[in-house]
């Protein structure tokens, strides 16, 4: 199998790997850059558990192909936690309890990031509007959106 | 004697009672009285030496997890149930 | 339990002890498990609903180049008929090696019929692919009516109807049928003002977690096997993995990753023995399989689809006089559905003298049922609740009234016997008819969006359970915590919180750990709403012991008596002025004795039942048929909360599970028994547009067993929403829904049908 080159910057730091020209963005990050924090629940789009920003746009990174990102940035969960303590996300979602297994806090947090960073006062209509290609099957919703309105009020 | 609640599809084999004052300190004595005057029962209760998996034990208003060996006072209450374990998996016992 | 007591960590609400692994992705889940020269394998599944496998030739994968071993059904040991108690009821070790890799004969779409590892995924999926699988088809059986019709096909040649022990003489697709009887049931409808006889459907649903399985598997040459899975019960795959293999307990150690959601499908192994004997014939090197959505969908999980008549007698003031049930569920193509413990659920609010229940398991050609959050609770209580709505409505009586007068309560006989003991059903629909939601108008909505409100009740039995424990005081004064029970849900905080209280220092000191099979005593999985209760009720033991112990320490160091010392906010005193602080007992644990070591372990009983009452408003596009949920309102006895917010949680999950039940989640199968919508595009779980906030009232009716009070709270909330919603439709629009899911087709063919003038 005949492999390919990709240079990017992941979490601002540069990244050159391997992949094979049908891989995914989502199996790179996991399987070649070891960045499991991004996590797969149905690849092909319909769980937002793989959500990463591609040059800040939020995309599921199980729709995007390796070879794609040559040249671009990608942000992971891992690349959004600060040096030191939590981002203002993860510490409301900590204590809103907006967790239970915790499979699709990765990509909720990515995207609810997304979202903030292009309405930093969304109401609860626009907070669900833009979650909902995130799936969530232990909480109901009810906390997740609540530690982002908090997010939202407390910066 | 505690008092023995005939599971419905077992009343064909006990003369049509609905319940029955066995005497026994276990549920698995209990079983063997119930037997003594009936026989035929026990095999539809137990298997070897447990209850029927499948089969649970309830003594005054608690699932006993000992089944057979479940101690049972004189004016004790017992029930066959369905054992329901919230999807448990298997487990040995 | 004291009413007095004052607590000073139960009730809190403290940030989890695994919250920063899990907030910043670095929490390891079943795929993400890396072994160092690990393999990677692929599940050839059937792509018939019924068929017997001819031959199955795996040449042409075997010469693939990276490929190391390939599996079948034929490298499963021949296992004898034994049954073994599993789920909700006993099942056949037989089938339960069947449904891992298929014998002879593949019994439903996706069952697994061979196996591969490769060096790479892409070469193992490449050579699945090329296993060629001669197969003779067969005519599925896809419902309940073609499977139970009289000469109807077996399934299993070995499967007899089993009604109480008493075995059948001939093959049947149904598995068992059993009986609750109580009272006098001619009678009790003979007193009836009113009869409702009812029959409802429901569709086969899936538990949905969002993590599919995953197994990593190294079978050493030694014979040690060394099993990674995310599972709600470490032991339960070791016992499972030890009788599908034949390999004694002793030789597996199943380490548990942190799990991304269960509901009851996580508590039965798939992959584990295929990875096993993959790692084995690849001269034990590791191998991992994870499966993909489209597997998770066709080969595990489902709860059945059922067909449950309801028949209600009441007397015009509203007291039911009788009720006559016929309930049967789908297990799928191996015996086992839950309806056993439906017909448990399905008349338990209620206090009605005459019943007769009649349950039957049958077996059909979809994958073999699991358990589902109360299994079997949801369709049951649909059924239930709707007919009771139509009762209440037949006789101008409020529905939480007639609940209200017909209610359990301690002392109240269930239908299949037993006698509750103290329980807080009457609580929870008290707490309902004085909150807001219910007392607040509703506005009933204008043009084709019609507004209506329902209200319904549900039970769970809970299950204690076996768990163990063991902690460690560190110098430091914290305590390592080791447990065995699956944190799926914040448990882990839930019982070092326990733990905490009882010994007397604060949450954050407490460091707990979910461990090994070889790490800690043996743990029930985390199922029937039991850990919190359970492995709570343990570490509150191993609390007092330490504590004991701690005591005595501190009164050597005092020189005086244990009888002497109290241990009140973090110090030890035998008086006003001579007092040690507990870090400093703890820094001086060599010098008094030597370290605090405390194991437990207990068969818990007494776990305690859970009643819940919801309340929903919904507006029914009339145009469409589309249902949305406008508020929701979920009242439940928890006994006593230890984590609100995880409390609070576990019901509005729960709700949210049972509104996707009720409107749109459903097996799709093609007339092959091919299923069509084994996505998470078309079965369509609830998304954040899909639900408003779910208000949980926690009403606390302490268990009187448990040295917190604690309920089980986890299940019971998934049981009331169908039947909420049902009624809450009927208010709207006056068409009565009996079929779930009510999905926007479903219900505009009902609304038309209903508008279409009444034909001659
Ligand atoms: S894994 Fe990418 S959307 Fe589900
Ligand atoms: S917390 Fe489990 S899926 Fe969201």
């Amino acid at each position: 199998m005949s492999h390919l080159v990709v240079n990017s910057t992941v979490n601002g730091e540069p990244a050159e790997f391997l992949c094979e020209p049908h891989e995914t963005l989502l199996h790179a990050l996991r399987d070649t850059l070891l960045l499991t924090g991004t996590k797969e629940g149905c690849s092909n789009g319909n769980c937002g558990a793989c959500s990463v920003l591609l040059d800040g746009v939020l995309v599921n990174s199980c729709l995007v192909l390796a070879p794609e990102v040559e040249g671009r940035q990608v942000t992971t969960i891992e690349g959004l936690t600060p040096r030191e303590g939590l981002h203002p996300l993860q510490q409301q979602f900590l204590e809103n309890a907006a967790l239970q297994c915790g499979i699709c806090t990765p990509g909720f947090i990515v995207a609810s990031k997304a979202l903030l960073d292009r309405n930093p006062h969304p109401t609860e209509a626009e907070v669900r509007h833009f979650l909902a290609g995130n799936l969530c099957r232990c909480t109901g919703y009810d906390k997740i959106v609540r530690a982002v309105l908090a997010t939202a009020a407390a910066a | 004697m505690a008092v023995v609640f005939v599971p419905p599809l077992l009343r064909e084999r006990a003369d049509g009672l609905r319940q029955i004052e066995l005497e026994g300190a276990t549920v698995g004595a209990l079983i063997d009285s119930f037997e003594a005057l009936f026989p035929g029962v026990k095999a539809r209760l137990v298997e070897g030496s447990r209850m029927m998996p499948g089969l649970g034990v309830v003594v005054d208003g608690e699932v006993q997890p000992d089944g057979l060996r479940a101690p049972v006072a004189p004016a004790s209450e017992v029930h066959f149930v369905h054992a329901v374990r919230g999807g448990l998996p298997l487990r040995r016992s | 339990m004291s009413d007095q007591t004052v607590f000073k960590v139960i009730g809190t609400r403290p940030v989890r002890h695994d919250g920063v692994d899990k907030v910043t992705g670095r929490a390891l889940y079943g795929a993400d498990v890396r072994m160092n020269g690990q393999l990677y394998g692929a599940m050839l599944r059937s792509p018939h609903a019924h068929a017997r496998i001819l031959s199955i030739d795996a040449s042409a994968a075997e010469a693939l180049p990276g490929v190391k071993s390939v599996v079948t059904g034929a490298d499963l040991p021949a296992i004898a008929d034994k049954f073994a108690a599993t789920g909700e009821g006993a099942i056949n070790l037989r089938h339960l090696s069947g449904n891992i890799l298929a014998g002879r004969t593949a019994l439903y779409w996706g069952h697994a019929i061979a196996a591969v590892a490769a060096t790479t995924q892409t070469i193992a999926d490449q050579a699945a692919a090329l296993i060629r699988v001669e197969y003779e088809v067969l005519p599925p059986i896809l419902d309940l009516a073609t499977a139970m019709a009289p000469g109807a096909a077996p399934l299993h040649p070995d499967v007899v109807t089993n009604e109480l022990g008493e075995k059948g003489k001939t093959p049947s697709n149904v598995a068992e049928h059993f009986r609750h009887e109580k009272g006098d049931i001619a009678a009790g409808f003979a007193a009836a003002d009113v009869i409702i006889e009812r029959e409802y459907k429901t569709g086969t649903v899936h538990q949905g977690y969002i993590e599919p399985h995953s197994a990593t598997a190294q079978w050493n040459a030694d014979g040690q096997l060394i099993i990674y899975c995310a599972t709600q019960g470490a032991f339960g795959v070791r016992s499972e993995v030890s009788e599908i293999l034949g390999v004694p307990i002793s030789h597996i150690k199943v380490i548990p990753t942190e799990i991304g959601g269960g509901f009851g499908g996580k508590v039965s192994v798939y992959l584990e023995p295929v990875a096993a004997l993959l790692s084995r014939k690849a001269g034990g090197r590791a191998v991992k399989m994870t499966m993909n959505r489209t597997e998770v969908l066709a080969a595990t999980g489902p709860t059945s689809a059922s067909i449950i008549k309801v028949k209600y007698g009441a007397t015009r003031d509203g007291r039911l006089t009788a009720a006559q049930v016929w309930m049967a569920y789908e297990a799928g193509a191996y015996p086992g559905s839950p309806v056993g413990a439906g017909s448990g659920v399905i008349l338990a609010p209620y206090d009605i003298p005459n019943v007769v229940i009649d349950g039957y398991d049958v077996l059909c050609n979809k994958p073999k049922a699991n358990a589902y959050r109360a299994p079997g609770g949801t369709n049951a209580a649909y059924a239930s609740e709707s007919a009771l709505d139509e009762v209440a409505r037949a006789l101008n009586i409020d529905p939480i009234e007639i609940r209200m007068k017909n209610a359990a309560k301690e002392g109240t006989r269930r239908a299949d016997g037993p006698i509750f003991p103290r329980i807080g059903f009457v609580e929870t629909l008290e707490a309902a008819q004085h909150h807001p939601h219910y007392t607040s108008p509703l506005e009933r909505g204008s043009g084709p969006r019609r507004r209506g409100r329902g209200v319904a009740s549900g039970f769970w039995f809970n299950f204690g359970g076996t768990s163990s424990a063991s902690a460690t005081v560190n110098p430091d004064g914290t305590v390592s915590l080791t447990e065995g029970s699956t944190d799926i849900g914040g448990s882990r905080t839930g019982i070092a919180m326990q733990f905490a209280e009882s010994l007397g220092i604060p949450v954050d000191q407490v460091k707990p750990q979910v461990v090994d099979t070889d790490s800690v005593g043996y743990n029930d999985a985390t199922g029937g709403s039991r850990t919190t209760f359970a492995t709570g009720w343990v570490v509150y033991e191993i609390g007092q012991k330490i504590r004991t112990e701690l005591i005595a320490r501190a009164a050597k160091m005092l020189e005086t008596e244990p009888g002497q010392v109290s241990f009140e906010n973090g110090v030890f005193s035998n008086g006003a002025m001579n007092n040690i602080p507990y870090a400093q007992v703890a820094a001086d644990l060599d010098k008094t004795g030597g370290p605090i070591v405390v194991s437990h372990s207990m068969r818990t009983k007494g776990e305690g039942t859970a009643f819940a009452t919801h309340i929903v408003d919904v507006e029914v596009d009339i145009e469409t048929g589309k249902v949305d949920i406008l508020r929701y309102t979920a009242t439940q006895d928890v006994g006593h909360a230890i984590h609100p917010s995880y409390v609070e949680g576990q019901i509005q999950g729960g709700a949210a599970q049972g509104i996707g039940w009720a409107l749109n989640e459903e097996y799709v199968y093609d007339k092959n028994g091919k299923l069509l919508n084994a996505g998470l595009l078309d079965y369509r779980m609830p998304t954040t547009l899909d639900l408003p906030m779910i208000e949980a009232v926690l009403v606390e009716v302490p268990n009187p067993k448990h040295p917190y009070g604690v309920r089980g709270v986890g299940e019971v909330p998934i049981v009331p929403p169908a039947g909420a919603i049902a009624n809450a439709i009927f208010d709207a629009t006056g068409v009565r829904m009996m079929e779930l899911p009510m999905s926007p087709a479903r219900n505009l063919a009902a609304l038309v049908a209903a508008a279409a003038p009444a034909s001659g």
